[in-house]
């Protein structure tokens, strides 16, 4: 148990003081490879598969969706990130260093779109599971009713904000270290917390890409099968733990 | 004097029923398509057009007639915050009504002239600013092939100015966010839902395929009538 009991005080939920925290890092120096006999080391970054085949999430979203998704559009940011970097110097940073480095303080760099699409579709995947949906138990769970009253309260900040995302963009359920609280936030295009110190610990996609196959402009009707059906609890619980324990 | 003018601020103050008479607002309603929504094919399907103009374009309206409703509300009861706090609906639903209603006259069947190229002074003054219609149509393509997220691409003229431009918006803004005399000539919907269904994510196809139905006389009278030669 990580969590440090405080007696007397009417929130017992605490987590330990952590000066920082690392995520989990996709360093790109890991994935050099050499171009054998010209002596150039090329940094590429490698397209992800989800963590369940293709058609697992039917019927909430279906295989087609996934082949374009993620075939093609999570494939094309990770082919043109890797254009895009080669034979600069972000080529040695983590990914995630390299999305905060190209957002620039909001002055977006051209890597930028292309970085974090590329992290955010990675998280989107692990954000689901087959036999997703449902409630989380535990610790989440009372971080949840502590920090917003109950369970479908947080379902329905999380469903809004994601409903009224005007654009592209995306939903998320994050830690924020600074008040030590869990929070929905929304962003759009291809921003995602990580610029603004949070924790990201779910997201919905709401680019139009995401449902448009499977719901066409129906994104409420997309964000309830999504609450219901596919977000994965233990993705957001271990990565919850990540947090706390302070490592990656 | 003084009167006069506590007169005519309780006027505006209190609508509906003041000294200048009953004041009502208007709401607007979804314009008839002046086509079937077949009429586009193969260059934009059916299917498109349909979910395009009664689902998307209407729910722009009926977001945007809510936000004036709530802002003629807070007008009326003077409350500054809220009129602010509804700017961001009424641009996002407005500027949706109103980019839409120029789109759906932008296109027209290849049967009554889609696709045909611009005559007159609008052909001419493409040559000028651009070179050529070719060139012009591939920078249009290219800015809307790169443009991020959601947004359109604009053929304008600047009646300032008196040239025309190539520009894009972000989400539904309006051309004229870019500047006050921009004049919208043709715009193209490149948010995904104008052309995902059939084009799924190759964005180019829709692009080079969407002039083969462009209406370049309404763009010409726009033209004529907004930008006359002196």
């Amino acid at each position: 148990m990580v969590a440090t009991a405080v007696t007397g005080i009417a929130t017992p939920l605490k987590f330990p003081l952590f000066s920082g925290f690392q995520r989990s890092s996709r360093s790109l120096q890991l994935r050099m490879s050499q171009k054998a006999g010209h002596g150039v080391i090329t940094g590429k970054l490698e397209l992800r598969p989800p963590p369940y085949p293709l058609d697992a999430l039917e019927p909430h979203m279906s295989r087609s969706t996934f082949e374009y998704h993620w075939g093609k559009h999570h494939r094309a940011y990770v082919d043109n990130l890797n254009k895009q970097i080669a034979g600069t110097e972000l080529t040695g940073k983590t990914l995630e260093d390299v999305i905060v480095a190209t957002y620039n303080s909001g002055n977006l760099l051209p890597p930028f779109n292309n970085a974090a699409q590329v992290w955010n579709h990675d998280f989107f995947w692990e954000s689901m599971k087959p036999g997703g949906g449902g409630k989380p138990s535990g610790e989440l769970l009372d971080l949840i009713n502590r920090d917003f009253g109950s369970f479908e309260e947080f379902a329905k900040e999380f469903k809004t904000a994601a409903a009224t995302q005007f654009g592209s963009g995306w939903a998320w359920l994050v830690y924020k270290d600074e008040d030590k609280k869990l929070a929905v936030v929304q962003s759009p295009n291809a921003v995602n917390p990580l610029v603004w110190d949070y924790v990201p610990l779910l997201t919905v996609d709401v680019w139009e890409h995401a449902y448009y196959l499977d719901y066409q402009n129906r994104r409420p009707d997309y964000l309830s099968i999504f609450m219901e059906n596919l977000v994965s609890w233990d993705a957001v619980t271990s990565r919850l733990e990540s947090v706390k324990a302070g490592s990656a | 004097m003084a009167l006069r003018n506590l007169l005519i601020r309780k006027t505006l103050a209190t609508p509906p029923l003041g000294i200048l008479g009953f004041r009502s607002l208007k709401t607007f309603s979804l314009p008839d398509l002046p086509y079937d929504y077949g009429a586009l094919e193969p260059a934009i399907s059916g299917e498109i057009m349909q979910l395009h103009h009664q689902k998307h374009h209407q729910t722009y309206i009926t977001n945007y007639n809510k936000a004036l409703e709530q802002l003629d509300d807070a007008m009326s009861k003077g409350d500054a915050s809220t009129i602010v706090k509804l700017q961001s609906a009424i641009k996002f639903n407005g500027g949706g009504h109103v980019n839409h209603s120029i789109f759906w006259k932008n296109l027209a069947p290849v049967r009554e002239g889609g696709g045909e190229p611009p005559k007159g002074s609008l052909g001419w003054a493409i040559d000028n600013n651009f070179g050529s219609l070719e060139a012009l149509i591939q920078e249009m393509n290219a800015e809307g092939a790169a443009l991020q997220g959601s947004g359109w691409v604009w053929l304008g003229a600047d009646k300032e100015l008196k040239h025309l431009v190539v520009e894009s918006t972000e989400n539904q803004d309006p051309l004229v966010t870019k500047g006050p005399s921009l004049i919208p000539l043709l715009g193209i919907d490149v948010w995904e839902h104008a052309y995902y269904l059939q084009y799924k994510n190759v964005r180019p196809d829709y692009l080079k395929n969407i002039w083969k139905v462009m209406n370049w006389k309404y763009a010409s009278d726009v033209y004529d009538k907004e930008c006359p030669e002196s």
